[in-house]
């Protein structure tokens, strides 16, 4: 079994997993469950000066049958008093000493940030993560995102914590803004220790159709909240990696969020970079219990790839995560149906007519039918092969791949049900060599990619 | 003009009202988890597998995002019953037969009762008035003539209806709607539900129901009218005769009480008040087809205790669904194949007690190898005879040798040029779901005929 013990700035977790800042860490007595079902560590519903919070709070987006695809949130930072969480917090560390505990903050002056921090620190903190990221409520009052969207006083405000600060000092960021490396560098240059991304991100989850009123709805109003979930992982994954390549930020650990639910999504987070990974949607959804699979899951995980630690897995992807630019413009894949497990739904040709460049053929069509149906190249045999998988009516084919039109862009195979029914196959490059498009540019052959021009000369060179 | 409150209504009492349904309404949410499921096939199957064309990926994508109305019309734009037929159709052997999932090894999408669901929720809320409003078309002062008042005719006037012209349904029994009311087996329509979508339908007006009218050749007495004044008297006939009383074996003693035509039986279960099954503890089925399972299995459900389907070859040669067989087995039904009725033994008050069974091979009765079971009621449910007289009372109206209206297959027009013919007494009986298409065709080819 592969040793899931991380140390992150110096602090060592059992494991990666840790709550996010948020409802499941609201109080000790959720914590210590946590705990007790596996978890590493957590970071503590933000602290701050006292707010009041509304009902209703939360609105979900549903995707066909599955609930929760991505979650709202209005709720500001925690409504209980500071002595409480306070104690708590004290009361969780002594009888969890070796579980990670992360102070979240967020106040205003540098006094309340002095202040705020000795009291943290005194109850056992072992990191402090700076919430520089919540994108409602709280960024009216100048906190939040507000500080995470100006590098400047982000700066500012991170030097003064790390000056008064005895443990290390984590920056949460708001994906909120044009280029995540701006605020990245800006915490890296104010000293911060370790950097947590995203936090989420400003969004209305929807409108109330019958009370013409945005959910989740207050009495007669709605507000803008900060979104999460699965939805949402791909704007994380891109954003942590950035922050991980910065060559400033790059040096920090990082700690990943955003949509994480299992091991695989953690494990994807931890090979683009991140140290550890924090979770809250999919406990709210599912709980704790959650993490069990999240253990299991990552020690198989890396144990199949013969690897001892989370470490070693840490940024394993990143280097191949580059530019456009740096693309093989010679790599050359086609589409492949596989007639045996083909169920004759015919989604992949709507999707390639409709969606992509028009190279999926129906079988049984004449060539005018082709041209009616809106392909611009007709193959000169369009195999009809009967869908053999049994009970499909008799008269099913199997749709036909163009190869001559092909051009690889996975749609197909990303619409087909049937797993593994539609691959992608590699064919020799019409290059025949490695070119890069930043080749392309260096050697001063700069069409434009796409470009009339360009595919003018693919074509006259077929 | 007659509409709806005065449609005769079915009295309490019948033996069909104790019956439950076997594919219950869904409810909204049950109706969007199964419509999330369709994934929403191109040149889907399931379309070329329905009789009327129904753009069933297309209905079921509308009711998982809340377009129920949306759903609605693109049932009723092919099939204007389809509120029945989601209830009726065998969707086993058609739509959801033809669903891709059965090739992947997973439950088809319960295709009839989305259907049901966006009809139901639909034409709850006004009927067809409501739904189409202004798209239904002034009056044109051209009148149709309907015999028969089942689905054929009902679809028929409904069509008619929509595009303004007027319609007079011409019924020989009591309650309209033909086997819709009265021949559908209770687990899957009643007779008010039936009904319900008749109301439906007549609430576009425009259509007159005169129950209790026999259609005749020459002169026509009381109660009766004749085909030479509906020719006379109106644009254009329609014929939607469906088929005539239940086939004989002509056993020995098979006349007399106890021995019913299983389709006359059926229609009392649902509309007789007076039918009473006391005393059946073992019934005989006699037939292998749709209307034999179906009475064995409403017998089974009735409680009597023994109901055995006798047939005369293998079960291969069973006309009826595998799946409505394996549906009634389930609740009890027998299933006895290779053996012949030939004799029903009566008591001296010619109450059947028993019934004699020959050994068969090959369809026939091998001598000597009788058997006597007992049993208190006998179905005989081996077919159908035709509607021929009310057929042959129109001139130029043709039948083929099994007594069916002869119709050119893709305007449905009889050999008289005034008369159009569909359904049962055209197909010689299918699905209501086959009459609902083929009164399409033809009221599509009778609109030019008004037109011109």
């Amino acid at each position: 079994m592969a040793d899931l013990e991380i140390t992150f700035c110096g602090v060592k977790s059992p494991n990666p997993f840790w709550l996010a800042s948020a409802p499941p860490a609201n109080t000790g007595g959720q914590v210590m469950r946590a705990f007790d079902a596996g978890w590493g560590g957590a970071v503590w519903k933000t602290l701050g000066d006292p707010i009041t919070n509304v009902s209703s709070r939360f609105g979900g987006i549903d995707y066909a049958n599955a609930r929760m695809m991505g979650l709202n949130n209005i709720e500001l930072i925690t409504d209980r008093p500071l002595e409480v969480n306070l104690k708590e917090m004290y009361e969780v560390k002594k009888r969890y000493p070796k579980h990670t505990l992360v102070a979240s903050l967020m106040v205003e002056t540098r006094e309340n940030w002095r202040e705020i921090i000795k009291k943290v620190e005194d109850v056992g903190s072992d990191l402090l993560e700076l919430n520089f990221g919540c994108p409602h409520g709280m960024c009216e009052r100048g906190m939040g995102s507000a500080v995470g969207q100006e590098p400047k006083v982000l700066e500012e405000i991170t030097r003064w914590v790390v000056e008064e600060a005895k443990v290390p000092v984590i920056v949460k960021l708001t994906p909120n803004t044009g280029d995540i490396n701006e605020p990245a560098e800006a915490a890296a240059k104010g000293g911060a220790h370790a950097i947590s991304l995203i936090n989420t991100i400003k969004s209305l989850i929807g409108v109330d159709l019958e009370k013409m009123v945005p959910t989740p709805r207050v009495a007669t109003k709605s507000t803008n909240g900060g979104y999460c979930g699965p939805a949402v992982k791909p704007i994380a994954l891109f954003m942590v990696s950035q922050v991980a390549k910065n060559e400033l930020s790059g040096k920090l650990p990082i700690s990943g969020i955003g949509g994480i639910s299992n091991w695989r999504d953690a494990a994807e987070f931890i090979a683009l970079g991140a140290t550890s990974v924090q979770v809250c949607t999919a406990v709210m959804h599912y709980g704790y219990r959650i993490v069990e699979d999240m253990i299991e899951g990552l020690s198989d995980f890396l144990d199949s790839r013969g690897m001892k630690s989370v470490e070693e897995l840490r940024g394993k992807a990143l280097g191949s995560y580059v530019e456009w630019g740096e693309l093989d413009l010679d790599y050359n894949i086609k589409a492949e149906i596989n007639a045996d497990t083909c169920i004759g739904c015919n989604l992949c040709y709507t999707a390639c007519m409709d969606g992509a460049h028009q190279c999926i053929h129906i079988p049984g069509r004449t060539k005018e039918q082709s041209v009616a149906a809106g392909h611009y190249h007709i193959p000169d045999v369009v195999a009809l092969t009967p869908v053999k998988v049994a009970g499909v009516p008799a008269g099913r084919f199997v749709p036909v791949v163009d190869e001559h039109e092909c051009i690889g862009c996975n749609l197909c195979a990303l619409v087909c049900p049937v797993p593994g029914t539609i691959s992608m196959v590699e064919r020799p490059g019409s290059l025949g060599k490695t070119e890069t498009w930043n080749d392309r540019v260096a050697q001063g052959r700069d069409l434009n990619p796409g470009s009339l021009d360009s595919t003018v000369a693919k074509r006259a060179g077929r | 003009m007659r509409s709806l409150p005065v449609l005769p209504q079915l009295p309490d009492g019948r033996l069909e009202q104790g019956f439950h349904e076997s594919k219950p309404a869904y409810n909204e949410a049950e109706a969007v988890t199964e419509a999330n499921r369709c994934l929403y096939c191109v040149d889907a199957p399931c379309v070329k597998s329905c009789p009327t064309g129904i753009d069933i990926p297309n209905f079921i994508r509308k009711i998982a995002t809340g377009n129920v109305k949306g759903a609605a019309r693109t049932i009723l734009a092919e099939n204007i019953l389809g509120y029945s037929c989601a209830r009726v159709c065998p969707v086993e052997v058609l739509c959801a037969g033809g669903c891709v999932y059965n090739a992947w090894g997973r439950q088809p999408i319960a295709i009839g009762r989305l259907q049901r669901f966006a009809t139901e929720t639909t034409l709850s809320d006004g009927g067809l008035r409501k739904l189409y409003a202004s798209k239904i078309k002034p009056r044109t002062g051209k009148r149709v003539a309907l015999v028969g008042a089942g689905p054929a005719s009902l679809a028929a006037a409904a069509l008619l209806a929509m595009e303004g012209h007027e319609s007079v349904i011409f019924e020989r029994k009591r309650y309209a709607g033909g086997l819709n009311t009265l021949g559908i087996a209770p687990y899957k329509l009643k007779a008010n539900d039936a009904m319900k979508e008749i109301a439906w339908i007549f609430e576009l007006g425009a259509i007159e129901l005169r129950e209790g009218v026999e259609v005749v050749s020459g002169e026509a007495g009381e109660g009766q009218v004749s085909s030479a004044a509906l020719l006379r008297e109106f644009d254009a006939v329609f014929l939607g005769l469906g088929l005539g009383p239940d086939s004989k074996l002509h056993a020995k003693n098979e006349d007399g009480p106890g021995v019913y035509g299983a389709v006359d039986l059926i229609e009392k279960i649902k509309s007789d008040p007076a039918l009473s099954l006391a005393g059946v503890t073992h019934a005989l089925v006699i037939g292998g087809g749709n209307t034999a399972i179906d009475i064995a299995h409403e017998l089974a459900l009735l409680n009597v205790g023994d109901v055995a389907m006798v047939y005369r070859r293998g079960r291969d040669g069973m006309s009826a669904y595998a799946h409505e067989i394996e549906y009634g087995m389930k609740h009890g039904v027998r299933v006895l194949t290779d053996r012949v009725l030939t004799e029903v033994v009566r008591d001296g008050a010619s109450k059947v007690t028993h019934a004699k069974l020959a050994r068969a091979e090959g369809g026939k009765a091998v001598a000597g190898t009788e058997e006597t079971v007992a049993c208190q009621l006998i179905a005989m449910a081996i077919g159908q005879s035709r509607a021929t007289d009310v057929a042959k009372a129109f001139d130029g109206v043709a039948l083929d040798a099994q007594g069916r209206v002869v119709v050119d297959p893709g305007t449905h027009r009889t050999g008289n040029a005034k008369v159009w013919a569909g359904g049962d007494c055209v197909n010689g009986g299918t699905e209501v779901v086959n009459a609902a298409q083929e009164a399409k065709l033809a009221v599509r080819d009778m609109l030019r005929a008004l037109a011109g």
